[in-house]
């Protein structure tokens, strides 16, 4: 093992030694096995979140024109409320309910007598104050204790109001991170909203899944989309209409951005409807050009296949003077990431459009598909933990589904599309010599800093701070430090310009008061000069 | 914006729109930030510990430390004995602090965990300390969660030699590291020996100086906290936050407490400055005379432009409270007071000062949330807003200015470093007020009607 990582590691007592060590490698010429997404372990100051965010914050908040009702202590609704900028535009004849937040504020005497009640009488002072489209009702931690039985809710709500509910059981304490609670959203997504609402697309038509609209990035990619002359027909989930989504099943392509929170989806589409998936990445040039080559050699229309190469063209011409001015801003810098579950991958790729070279890449929830590439799956060991997450049998549906491409042709596509079907991983794109960490906690990363020295470290709010205490510029790759989009051709020269503005941005020079490095005392101390 | 929100107003017996609180846990980690070398630790699921950090973190700007049992479904069925036995032990291991704080969540309320006996059974190392408080989320709010805490250190550690020490123990409730920088300050300037506990200067302000510190220079010192059992007196600033704390000296160690309403405006100002200066037995410093002084003179100069000007409030109980006051020391009309927070004394209090300023038709509610005040505002509307940043969606929906004051304020700097409390925070409280009514007058004059001078 290295230097670097043995100096890190030596600190722990041999069962903690034992169980990061198997989270924490150094990339050598081949793909290595890492552990991920395992028990966290207590007392290590992890940054992992839980279940219900996974569920609530990250799958379903997006959907603007529903209710989420979190059915738990007052916390949960009110931390999830409007902190991820999952961006949202209010649709003609809608409401948006984004700016909002629901919450049955449990009390003691719920807790001891049970919640249902209160749960059955804020869903009717929703439904008489809003008569929104649907209600979704997100468990909390101690909704699972004490047994309230939320499907049944769900079902009544529907008799009595005829509006569409959804029980999720995203309890905090299920899985290992928020990883279970998408795997939990997609299953309900799956089962009880997409293909409820027919539809006929009029040309090309795509869904983007695993988009969130961070700081408008779904916007960007739907603008580049929309200019070659695709008809999107759903985002999963940035500024989502619930209506989209149940006709998403008619769409002809799924394009999977963000791997980890969505693949599931890609794949039941893929059994009940027929529908093919690419992963895709819209964050940086190159690998946007790529992703618009690749779909365009999916469906394979002269037409498109113009369009596109011109749409390129044109985009590259617009920012390239800026891409430019920041590379050489930017080239010959190190960069740290540590962020959920897809971007730690994606925002190399957008680096190495600058010139910046990733030392080091984590993940806080990510599988051993998402670092080594999804050929791993059938190797997966699932522990104890991750049992009890519903992993759904689906099946073909008949009259719904359409294959655009036979088995055989799409066989033959993967042969020229790598990411057809199928997502590589992170580590593949990295260098040997850089460190992948799982599960990173403060310690490692304080650690790391000292050791490989990056220029600038990408990752969340809890570190931001502490990094940025030590002389490092740390940039979120959350929330973009609200800014944004970052994504797709507009997308990238926002981020040339935020990293820019961040590493040289004057404070850093005023560190070291004065007086720390030049005496201001003249004359004469205990008779020396 | 919030264009659902609908101006009549049905009466909600079971749903929360936009709360104007949060639950207990994270008051509790503030609490223990400010004692010196302290990990706050969250006894549940990891996603609480996840988000409390992010909050505090958001409001100030600045690391917010903190560990976690990270319970699984496991722990819920066998209890979360062995999660917190392992944290303890990784905790000492990696994070060296010297003492571990631990507040629960609704998880481990809800299931039970014996924190006293899981505590009572662990190997601590030599000079260190665990202790803990209870922290259920489903009761109270965030403000229950700081009191919980303080009183959680003062039965942890504070014991009596049996030789009062001189000292005022001061609780100065749920208020930024600038507010207590003022405290001290003015506790200093009147000569009073004083323990703050909890205190978050130097924690959650600390300077940028290229080497990060995981504890910082500030916080309470353990050895403080320990000779509280011995102090003379306790000034507990706000009953919400600091009387639990007080009442517990109070009935271990017969330490008579004093309440005092937050010193926000001038006349809580004047209630803390004669407490201080009935303790220490001093004459109050011409300097403090002095702030005082330019306070009032500020008030009178700028009267004209605050005048029966209405107000709606919210936040947190013991702000609010002296909030109103001040704002009815202006001779403003405090139209609105909501807070999230439940406790039936906060109505009392407020509808106290109602009547004790002569003000009619204002509005008081406890247990409430953003999405009454908005219809209220709706149907009556307000000149000025004044509380956190989740206030900013009703001040864009219904064009009014706001003034950011209280936790969390997420969207704006600096804030968090500057006290609204003492004359010196009355001044900078005024200036905001005023800036954002001037700047209102600015905007919304017909161009005939500009001024150069006001």
């Amino acid at each position: 093992m290295s230097k670097v990582l043995d100096n890190v590691l030596d600190k722990y007592s041999a069962k903690v030694y034992k169980n990061r060590k198997k989270h924490i490698l150094e990339l050598e010429n081949e793909v290595q096995e890492i552990d991920a997404n395992r028990r966290t372990m207590p007392g290590m100051l992890t940054h992992r979140g839980c279940c219900y965010a996974g569920c609530k914050g990250v799958v379903l908040g997006p959907i603007k024109d529903i209710v989420v009702l979190t059915h738990g202590p007052i916390g949960c609704g009110y931390y999830s409320w409007g902190t991820r900028r999952n961006k949202a535009a209010v649709q003609e004849g809608d409401g948006n309910f984004i700016q909002y937040c629901f919450s049955t504020n449990l009390g003691e005497s719920d807790i001891v007598f049970g919640g249902e009640k209160k749960l059955k009488t804020a869903i009717k002072e929703i439904v008489d104050i809003f008569k929104p489209k649907a209600i979704f009702i997100c468990s909390t931690c101690p909704v699972g204790l004490i047994g309230d039985d939320i499907p049944a809710v769900a079902e009544e709500t529907k008799q009595l109001y005829g509006v569409d509910c959804i029980a999720f059981a995203c309890e905090g304490y299920k899985g290992v991170s928020q990883s279970a609670g998408h795997h939990i959203a997609n299953n309900k997504l799956i089962k009880s909203v997409i293909g409820t609402k027919d539809y006929t697309p009029k040309k090309h038509s795509v869904n983007i899944l695993g988009e969130y609209n961070i700081g408008g990035d779904s916007w960007e990619i739907e603008r580049i989309l929309k200019r070659i002359g695709y008809e999107i027909i759903s985002v999963m989930t940035g500024d989502a209409s619930i209506d989209d989504i149940r006709k998403a099943h008619t769409a002809e392509l799924n394009l999977v951005q963000c791997h980890r929170s969505i693949n599931y989806i890609a794949e039941m589409m893929k059994i009940q409807y027929g529908t093919a998936w690419l992963k895709v990445d819209f964050i940086g040039v190159d690998c946007t050009v790529k992703t618009l080559r690749d779909m365009a050699k999916f469906f394979n229309d002269p037409e498109i296949t113009a369009k596109t190469e011109a749409v390129i063209a044109e985009e590259i011409e617009n920012i390239k003077d800026d891409i430019e001015y920041y590379k050489g801003k930017l080239t010959g810098k190190k960069a740290a990431l540590y962020v959920g579950g897809s971007r730690a991958h994606h925002y190399q790729m957008l680096l190495k459009d600058f010139g910046v070279e990733t030392v080091l890449a984590a993940f806080e929830f990510a599988h051993r598909d998402d670092y080594e590439g999804r050929q791993v799956i059938p190797t997966i060991v699932e522990d104890a933990d991750l049992k009890n997450i519903e992993v759904l049998e689906v099946e073909k549906i008949e009259g719904k589904f359409k294959e655009v491409k036979t088995q055989e042709e799409l066989d033959e596509l993967k042969k020229e599309i790598v990411n057809l079907e199928f997502y590589p991983g992170m580590m593949p794109d990295m260098n040997p010599g850089s460190i992948v960490a799982d599960d990173l906690n403060e310690y490692e990363q304080e650690e790391f800093i000292k050791a490989l020295k990056p220029d600038i470290f990408f990752t969340g709010i809890k570190d931001k701070y502490t990094i940025q205490k030590g002389g490092v510029l740390s940039r979120q790759l959350h929330s973009y430090d609200y800014s944004g989009p970052y994504a797709g051709f507009k997308g990238a020269v926002n981020f040339g310009k935020d990293v820019t503005m961040g590493i040289y941005t004057p404070a850093w020079s005023f560190t070291v008061a004065p007086w720390k490095t030049e005496s201001i005392l003249e004359g004469t101390f205990g008779g020396e000069v | 914006m919030l264009d659902l929100t609908p101006k009549e107003i049905k009466e909600r017996k079971a749903i929360t729109i936009n709360p104007s609180k949060t639950c207990q846990p994270v008051g509790a980690m503030y609490a223990a930030l400010g004692v010196h070398g302290c990990m706050p630790h969250s006894h549940g699921s990891q996603g609480c510990c996840s988000y409390h950090r992010t909050v505090l973190a958001r409001h100030f700007k600045e690391p917010a430390i903190a560990t976690t049992s990270a319970f699984s479904e496991g722990a819920c069925v066998f209890g979360g004995g062995s999660n917190i036995k392992t944290a303890v032990k990784n905790i000492f291991d990696i994070y060296d602090p010297e003492i571990i704080a631990v507040h629960t969540t609704c998880l481990s309320e809800t299931i039970g965990d014996d924190l006293k006996g899981f505590i009572g059974d662990m190997t601590i190392p030599e000079g260190k300390y665990v202790l803990h408080a209870n922290t259920p989320s489903y009761v109270g709010s965030h403000i229950t969660g700081f009191s919980n805490m303080v009183t959680g250190f003062i039965k942890g550690l504070s014991k009596t030699t049996g030789v009062k020490n001189g000292k005022m123990c001061v609780i100065p409730g749920f208020v930024n590291p600038g507010d207590m920088r003022e405290m001290k300050r003015l506790l200093k300037l009147m000569g009073v020996d004083f323990t703050m506990l909890p205190d978050t200067t130097g924690v959650l302000d600390s300077p940028m100086t290229g080497k990060y510190q995981m504890y910082p220079k500030g916080g309470t010192k353990i050895q403080d906290i320990i000779e509280l059992g011995d102090a003379e007196k306790t000034l507990a600033i706000g009953s919400f936050a600091s009387e639990a704390g007080a009442s517990t000296l109070e009935k271990q160690f017969k330490i008579p407490y004093k309440t005092l309403r937050m010193p926000i405006g001038i006349g809580s100002t004047d209630d803390y400055i004669m407490e201080l200066s009935k303790f220490s037995k001093q004459e109050v410093p011409y300097e403090i005379e002095e702030e005082r002084g330019q306070l009032v003179d500020i008030m009178v100069d700028s009267h004209p432009y605050y005048d029966k000007k209405k107000v709606a409030l919210y936040g947190d109980p013991d702000t609010l409270i002296s909030l109103t006051k001040f704002v009815l020391e202006l001779g403003m009309i405090p139209k609105y007071v909501i807070t999230g927070t439940p406790g039936a004394a906060f109505e009392k209090e407020v509808n106290a000062l109602f009547e004790e300023f002569g003000v009619e038709d204002c509005t008081v509610k406890q247990d409430s949330d953003l999405f009454l005040l908005h219809q209220l505002i709706k149907n009556e509307p307000v000149d000025l807003l004044m509380g956190g940043t989740h206030g900013k969606y009703i001040a864009r929906a219904e064009d009014i200015p706001l003034v950011r004051v209280g936790f969390p304020v997420i969207d704006r700097y600096v804030h968090s470093l500057m006290p609204v409390t003492g004359y010196r925070g009355a001044m900078r409280l005024l200036e905001l007020m005023l800036g954002a009514l001037m700047d209102r007058q600015d905007r919304d004059v017909k161009e005939e009607d500009f001024e150069l001078v006001m």
